[in-house]
């Protein structure tokens, strides 16, 4: 891989290069080592997941693990910061609502070390499910929010965060979004700064323990946290106004700071790089200073709100869309309504209509495959999850019918069964889905005497994310060792009786049992156990290629939607550099027209 | 700052192509010739078999990441198609550089499109500044298939006004030491196509 680590030192001319060109994401990861935090802890989800696959590099100095989901590495962190360590937690979005429990009470808690929540939005839904706008939650939590908008504040703003943290004892979030995350500019790095505190959680239960004896006095601290933290709002560096013309000033926030001083350069802008509590002071002194005020927010109206509620007239969702991601392009689009101004449109490509779309799919040689193309053969109703496998909903597989959540793939089965759906429900879930919540959903399944069965694909790794180790792998994120979680196990502790085995690539057994499984009258487990190809970066096994001869042209193996068959021409023709051998497409055809190639069958 | 005071250049291809080595090796040539640079990709979902876009802008100070249609100097396709679907962000005038390759979509593998058996007409008639090279053939010449990214780029460098030593030092930069003499002899290959 050519994947560019720092710290290098770039020459050219005889002068050494001090700043890194790096994502937001690799940027957080150096400021939580700059920063002295000791604990880092996440769950993978585009996109925040390379903040810890890039914090592992400091492993000497910071313990970093996969949690199997984001509670359970939101309470590992928050334990860490209230016994004085600094930690860091990483998730995407809708991770956050799994960790919403935690997050609510650790606000009355408060903790002793910093904590950072770091949660990336995903606006426009570049790879999830909803476009969630995460800053409701700082409001919700009542606990500060700051906002970089390009590499160098995400990692200068974690420090600052830090200190925030610390200083009023509270958690707080740093809230990024795709285009802050995956955007790379230049960063210039710092040194380490130890944590001074000595760890160890003081024995103190009025301070930790929110029993409404205690819990009523947390409580009515956090409102005067709040007030505390508006005026350090107020006055917080990263909160800045940039005089320039005052007709027109704007108020903005992450990414939308950088489109607006393109589209507007000559206007005033106050930056609000921490977002919550409000600035309120700040916030009439710009409004003041301005002729007319226009707030341009990504996702939810959240500064707008609050601005009109001051009663300081402005406008923003007039103009800017509050759907999807802004970009320069829309932004331009606001600007010209705004002026009653008619842009002209840039002519779309010539051949758009005519080109053929590249829609994601399962790669070929995936393990899922054999599992959908088995599903094919039966009129089941199918409950799906989040992962690699959600693909198997488009054609030509058409083998999911619902997707919720994490872990709804299991529960969601038992609901279809219960709520009488006539048809046998099938739910499927992958193994770091399962571990992150698809365990109770099984639970509930045994213990309340449903008869969904339940299909494991079980990949050997998280895929979807590019890759992560997850409790069932056998490695932890700083590459040791450790105990692999048995599904099967797991599955018979939580009452199931009946658990099977099978190999995806065994179309014949794997039809069997599915065949088997989906008639009984009481739950049954299904394990699908075959690794990613893509991780283990090897072939399932001989190259196949297609007989002229012998094919039919029936197009039988067109149906299990490999991106290596193509069946363009009057016969399927396999790529043999895209082929990753892993013999469905042979095990489908009735005319033994697909074999090994000759140079690959030993 | 004016978008035009910044150089956009937009990257297209299909996931595993060597897009983001492509893109790296801009930005930092971008860099060490000391202009401010932003990049953006896509990950994730959109990655798998997806068409994959890398953006790179560069100029005193950038702001945006990302490049508005019609705005880009040069951009430089590794699938013949891909080069097609996004012409909008390209400036009038700018520089186009596509490798003749061919990717079928599982689209056209299943029967429910076709690829466009007139890519070359089309392209031809849709930029007025192309090269089109058979990057894949001459990175073969050279010995590995997988520089056929880099020699793209050297032609693609014409387009673009960082130096030429700046350039080799972007190359060298981005890749193993193992591989930097090749790497750079495929950028020159690429540079004299153009």
């Amino acid at each position: 891989m050519w994947i560019l680590r720092y710290p290098k030192q770039i020459a050219y001319l005889g002068r050494t290069f001090l700043r890194r060109l790096l994502s937001a994401n690799e940027a957080i990861a150096r400021a939580a080592y700059e920063s002295g935090v000791t604990v880092a802890t996440g769950y993978p989800g585009t996109p925040s997941t390379e903040i810890l696959e890039n914090v592992v590099q400091y492993k000497g100095d910071i313990y970093c693990e996969w949690s199997p989901n984001e509670k359970v590495a939101f309470e590992v962190a928050a334990a860490a910061a209230c016994a004085g360590a600094r930690s860091i937690v990483t998730m995407k979005h809708v991770g956050l609502n799994v960790a919403a429990d935690p997050l609510m009470t650790l606000s009355y808690i408060g903790v002793e070390g910093g904590m950072v929540i770091v949660v990336a939005d995903d606006p426009g839904m570049h790879s999830s499910q909803n476009e969630q706008d995460t800053r409701n939650y700082a409001r919700f939590a009542k606990i500060p929010l700051f906002e970089p908008s390009d590499s160098q504040e995400a990692k200068d703003f974690v420090a600052v965060a830090i200190r925030v943290s610390e200083e009023f004892k509270t958690p707080v979030i740093l809230r990024t979004t795709t285009r802050v995350s995956h955007s790379r500019s230049l960063v210039e790095l710092g040194e380490r700064t130890a944590n001074p505190k000595t760890i160890g959680l003081e024995k103190n239960p009025p301070r930790f323990v929110p029993v409404p004896l205690w819990g009523r006095p947390m409580r009515r601290k956090v409102e005067e946290r709040l007030t505390q933290l508006k005026q350090a709002a107020a006055t917080s560096p990263v909160n800045r106004i940039e005089w320039r013309d005052r007709s027109l000033g704007i108020v903005t926030h992450s990414i939308a700071y950088q489109y607006v001083r393109e589209v507007w350069p000559e206007a005033s802008v106050l930056k609000l790089g921490m977002a919550y509590p409000f600035p309120d002071s700040l916030l009439s002194e710009f409004a003041a200073g301005v002729e007319k005020l226009l707030v341009v927010e990504e996702l939810d109206d959240f500064l707008q709100e609050h601005i009109k509620a001051l009663g300081i007239p402005c406008v923003g969702r007039e103009f800017v869309p509050g759907i999807g991601e802004l970009s320069v392009t829309v932004l331009q689009q606001s600007r010209a309504a705004m002026e009653g101004r008619q842009l002209v449109p840039i002519p779309a490509p010539k051949y758009a209509d005519e080109l053929p779309a590249r829609p994601p799919v399962l790669c070929p040689g995936c393990p899922h495959r054999g599992i959908f193309h088995a599903l094919g053969k039966h009129d089941v109703i199918v409950t799906g999850d989040i992962g690699c496998y959600s693909l198997g909903t488009f054609k030509p597989l058409n083998r999911l019918d619902i997707i919720l959540c994490m872990g709804g793939g299991v529960s969601m089965a038992h609901g279809l069964d219960k709520a009488g759906d006539p048809r046998t429900v099938i739910g499927i879930v992958g193994d770091s889905t399962f571990f992150h919540s698809g365990i109770t959903g099984l639970l509930d399944i045994a213990y309340n005497k449903g008869c969904s069965t339940i299909i494991v694909v079980d990949n050997r790794t998280t895929a979807m994310t590019g890759h992560q180790e997850n409790p069932g792998t056998g490695l932890t994120l700083m590459g040791e060792s450790t105990v692999a979680a048995s599904i099967e196990q797991i599955g018979r502790a939580c009452g199931i009786q009946r658990v099977r085995t099978v190999n995806p690539y065994d179309s014949k057994q794997t039809e069997k049992v599915i065949a088997e499984e989906i008639h009984v009258k009481e739950p049954s487990l299904i394990v699908s156990r075959a690794p990613c190809p893509l991780r283990e970066h090897k072939r399932v096994g001989p190259v196949r290629r297609i007989d002229p001869e012998k094919c039919k042209a029936c197009k039988a193996c067109l149906k299990l939607g490999c991106p290596a068959i193509d069946g363009a021409g009057a016969k399927p023709r396999i790529d043999g550099f895209l082929c990753n051998g892993c013999s469905l497409c042979e095990q489908v055809c009735r005319f033994g027209a697909i074999t090994t190639t000759q140079e690959d069958a030993e | 700052m004016n978008n035009t005071e910044t150089t956009s250049v937009v990257l297209v291809g299909v996931g595993g192509q060597g897009i983001l080595l492509a893109s790296e090796i801009v930005a930092q040539t971008a860099m060490v010739a000391g202009f401010d640079v932003k990049t953006n990709e896509v990950h994730g979902m959109a990655q798998r078999g997806g068409s994959v876009v890398a953006q790179i802008r560069y100029g005193r100070q950038v702001h945006s990441p990302l490049v508005s249609k019609g705005t880009a100097s040069v951009l430089g396709a590794l699938e013949r198609i891909e080069a097609l679907r996004y012409a909008d962000y390209l400036a009038p005038g700018g520089l186009v550089v596509v490798n003749s390759q061919v990717i079928t979509p599982v689209t056209v593998s299943m029967g429910a499109a076709r690829y466009p058996d007139d890519a070359e007409a089309k392209l031809r008639d849709q930029f007025d500044r192309l090269i089109y090279v058979d990057a894949g053939a001459k990175a073969i010449e050279l010995g590995n298939i997988r520089v056929a990214n880099v020699i793209l780029l050297g032609a693609l460098s014409t387009g673009l006004d960082l130096p030429l030593d700046a350039w080799r030092t972007g190359v060298a930069n981005c890749v193993k030491p193992q591989y930097r003499d090749l790497n750079v002899q495929a950028f020159e290959v690429g540079r004299n196509l153009a």
